[in-house]
């Protein structure tokens, strides 16, 4: 498989990643090569959050942020480097990453200092997990139907929340939650809305896992029932929660997918292994599918470089808008084209670790087209924000 | 390595575009079109001569700009969009990569000036599959201290507007590079083509008196590497086509009303369009990846598996823009009168150079299998 190796300004920086990888990814920690990726997410969690405390003693928590927050201050190309490097190492899926790469820097941009202070210094050490507290029963794609209530205890300002949080990845193996709220009695849609960040050890909060197609429980249902928030953990206005979320998202602009990239590229090395074991290299079909999938890969990394290449002030243009799409809908082909490769075997459950991976890529990439945006909303968004369409109209059911 | 375009190059792309849209309009186009001609003199004068575009690759020892095959595609792209009728992908495209690679430094120092300089159009007479290693058909001969060579080409781009013709050609159990001009040994002979945009003739050589130009040297290594240049160009050609079949498309169903609204209003339209949208970027983002490559020095088996790629990318892409702008055009999208169909058939017309996407496919599969040894 090519890969280039032009010597660049990341090279002493990769060294040092491959050197800590190798000299830390050991012991205690080697079951975990490999593990913890989509589909795999609830793998050894109690392991792996040690790892991350591993991780930040050598700073290698969120090197991307400033070194004022205590970040190492990485340039974008630095970061790729690093992710790339963690990843070709076998670095595990990152318990953190959703405090590394989304409250976190939402905090540093709209966060009080004290918010700061609290929060970013236990992100960084690996000590505080975080999940994500968007969808509702009634609001997925429609993420402004959200009904979740919080009122104002009068006795102390806290926010108290009741509602239904669902598919909540990691809750069950998380300590806070950021999640949107309605604040303001009979608003509707985007207005009214607050963000709130929530302990989940606390009585009024219940969390059930929900099993997942592939058998695992990644996420889960979160109940409030007068669950509190401090006071001081609103982000933003009361009111104006609806920006925050959305500029919570804006921040997965995509350093971590060419990370991600090295583990697909795995996966389709695994592909191309096992179909050169079993014969369905011979196949044509099989074999231009397999091309296809290997330029559909080239091209994410060329499309991820394009994005990364922006300099971030501009609106995203039509290559980054259409990247969740892309990437998506080429995993998902890639599960597919994995079963058509076993054949058979792709039916049997065994101890074949291979097969066991691939299998689950099979079962899992099929919810990559539906979080984070499902394929359809992710059309709307191209054809309404980068080709200037027509927005949808909307119903008037609720 | 990031893919960001620097502000030079946003300002090249600017002005490529702004004097296209001017003087490759849908209109000027048809006139070429209308006239049998395939080659809009004005526009062919003026790129080449006054903007000096045929140079943009050119070492500047040789007149040229010195600039990477990254930014001649950004060139084509333009020109793809604007289904421009002059012989700049034959010249600047296929003939200056060629010399470049694999002529001797005599011959460079001949040849390449006056192209950069716009004196001189040029193409290759190389076999429809693309490879200058295989399928030769042509034969050189020693006649005197020079050379004449023989043969059928039965299909090469642009061959009534140059003024020399590249010919790979056997010699002596060898392979050679040559250089035909116009003789009494050279029968040249337009096709009638579906795509009117492109001419494409057959070479018919009789004797035809002919210069070597190669480097022996460099001529099997270098024409592999000119025939990515131009497989590279080809597809960033395409990529401009497809983009202006998703513009033209737009802008007619933002105004057509069906049912009492715009027809880009239902979401079967929309997400057509934003499918095209998204593998247009795609291929957009092969054929940058891959020049970039090549410039920066990649090895060059893996310059030229990203090659393949952009070309199988671009190949499709520009296929279905131009079956879909026709579809959501509706009837007048099977109109003489509306674009669509010409951008139809050039897609179709450039689908077939450098061989179908199956064996580019095949070539990679090939190298992931780790079939052959790389070249
Ligand atoms: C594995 C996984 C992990 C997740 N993790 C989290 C998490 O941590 N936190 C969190 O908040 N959420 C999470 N989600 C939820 C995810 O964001 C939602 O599932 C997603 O937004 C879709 O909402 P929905 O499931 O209600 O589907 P619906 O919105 O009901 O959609 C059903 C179908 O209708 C289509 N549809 C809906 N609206 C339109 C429209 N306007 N036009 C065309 N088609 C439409 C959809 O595309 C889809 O095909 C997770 C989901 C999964 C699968």
């Amino acid at each position: 498989m090519p890969e280039r190796a032009v010597p660049d300004e990341t090279t002493a920086l990769r060294a040092e990643v491959v050197n800590w990888m190798r000299a830390h990814l050991v012991g205690d920690f080697a079951p975990l090569r490999h593990r913890g990726h989509a589909g795999d997410g609830d793998a050894l969690p109690e392991l792996r959050k040690r790892w991350e405390r591993e991780l930040a003693s050598g700073g290698w928590t969120c090197v991307g942020w400033p070194r004022e927050h205590g970040g190492r201050g990485l340039s974008i190309t630095e970061q790729v480097a690093f992710q790339e490097e963690y990843a070709r190492a076998g670095g595990p899926g990152r318990m953190g990453h959703i405090g590394e790469g989304l409250i976190g820097p939402t905090l540093i941009a709209y966060g009080t200092e004290s918010q700061k202070a609290r929060f970013l210094p236990r992100i960084l050490g690996g000590e505080d997990f975080w999940c994500q507290g968007y969808s509702e029963p009634g609001a997925g794609s429609d993420l402004a139907a959200l009904r979740t209530r919080a009122t104002r205890d009068p006795a102390t300002g806290d926010w108290l929340v009741s509602g239904q949080k669902i598919w909540t990845s990691l809750a069950h193996v998380s300590d806070w939650i950021f999640a949107l709220a309605r604040c303001e009695e009979g608003s509707v849609g985007r207005k009214g809305l607050i963000f709130l960040m929530l302990p989940l050890r606390q009585p009024g909060v219940t969390i059930h896992p929900i099993r997942q197609m592939g058998g695992g429980e990644e996420f889960n249902s979160v109940f409030f029932d007068n669950a509190r928030a401090s006071a001081e953990d609103v982000v933003g206005e009361p009111g104006e929660g609806w920006s925050i979320a959305m500029a919570l998202l804006g921040f997965e602009r995509g350093v971590s997918t060419l990370g991600q990239q090295m583990v697909f590229a795995e996966e389709l090395q695994l592909i191309i292994d096992i179909a050169r074991e079993n014969g369905a290299a011979h196949a044509p079909v099989i074999r231009q599918r397999i091309a296809r999938a290997w330029i559909g890969l080239r091209a994410l990394r060329f499309s991820a470089l394009r994005v990364l290449g922006a300099d971030g002030s501009a609106p995203l243009g039509r290559e980054a808008l259409g990247y969740k799409y892309q990437w998506s809908n080429w995993h998902r082909d890639l599960g597919r084209l994995a079963m058509d490769v076993l054949g058979g075997d792709a039916n049997i459950i065994s101890d074949d670790p291979r097969r066991a991976r691939l299998q689950q890529l099979f079962l899992f990439s099929r919810a990559d087209t539906i979080y984070g945006g499902t394929n359809e909303i992710q059309l709307n968004i191209i054809a309404e924000q980068g080709l200037g369409m027509p927005r949808e109209p909307r119903g008037s059911l609720t | 390595m990031r893919l960001a375009l620097s502000p030079d190059q946003e300002m090249m792309r600017e002005e490529a575009a702004r004097i296209l849209a001017e003087r490759s309009s849908s209109s000027a186009v048809r006139r070429v079109i209308d006239a049998g001609a395939s080659r809009d003199d004005a526009i062919w004068n003026a790129l080449s001569r006054e903007l000096g575009w045929c140079g943009v690759a050119i070492p500047e020892r040789h007149g040229g700009l010195g600039l990477g095959l990254f930014d001649l595609a950004l060139l084509l792209e333009e020109t793809g969009r604007r289904l421009l009728c002059a012989p700049f992908f034959a010249t600047a495209g296929c003939a200056a990569p060629l010399l470049a690679h694999a002529a001797s430094d005599e011959a460079q120092a001949r040849w390449l000036p006056r192209i950069a300089a716009g004196e001189c159009a040029a193409t290759v007479a190389w076999p429809a599959s693309g490879s200058l290693v295989n399928d030769i058909l042509l034969t050189a001969e020693r006649a005197g201290g020079e050379y004449v060579i023989s043969g059928v080409v039965d299909q090469v781009l642009d061959v009534r507007n140059a003024d020399i013709i590249l010919a790979p050609a056997r010699f002596d159990g060898e392979i050679g590079l040559f250089t035909l001009e116009r003789s009494a040994g050279l029968h040249l002979q337009s096709h009638r083509t579906l795509d009117a945009t492109r001419n494409i003739g057959r070479l018919h050589a009789d004797r035809a008196p002919a210069s070597r130009v190669d480097d022996p040297a460099r001529l099997a290594h270098g024409a592999t590497r000119a025939a990515d240049w131009s497989k590279l160009l080809l597809a960033a050609e395409q990529v401009g086509g497809a983009q202006a079949c998703l513009d033209l498309t737009l802008a007619y169903i933002a105004e057509r009303v069906q049912f009492g609204r715009a027809i880009a209003s239902f979401q079967a339209v929309k997400h057509r369009c934003a499918k095209l949208a998204i593998e247009i970027e795609t291929a957009r983002s092969l054929v940058w990846g891959a020049a970039s490559g090549v410039d920066q020095g990649a090895d060059d088996w893996e310059a030229s598996l990203d090659v393949a790629g952009a070309l199988v990318a671009a190949t499709e892409i520009y296929n279905l823009a131009a079956e879909e702008a026709i579809q959501l055009h509706g009837g007048v999208g099977f109109t003489w009168e509306y674009d669509p169909h010409l951008y139809f058939k050039r897609a179709q017309a450039s689908a077939a150079w450098f061989g179908a996407p199956e064996t580019h496919l095949e070539r990679v599969a090939q190298h992931l299998f780790d079939e052959h040894e790389h070249a």
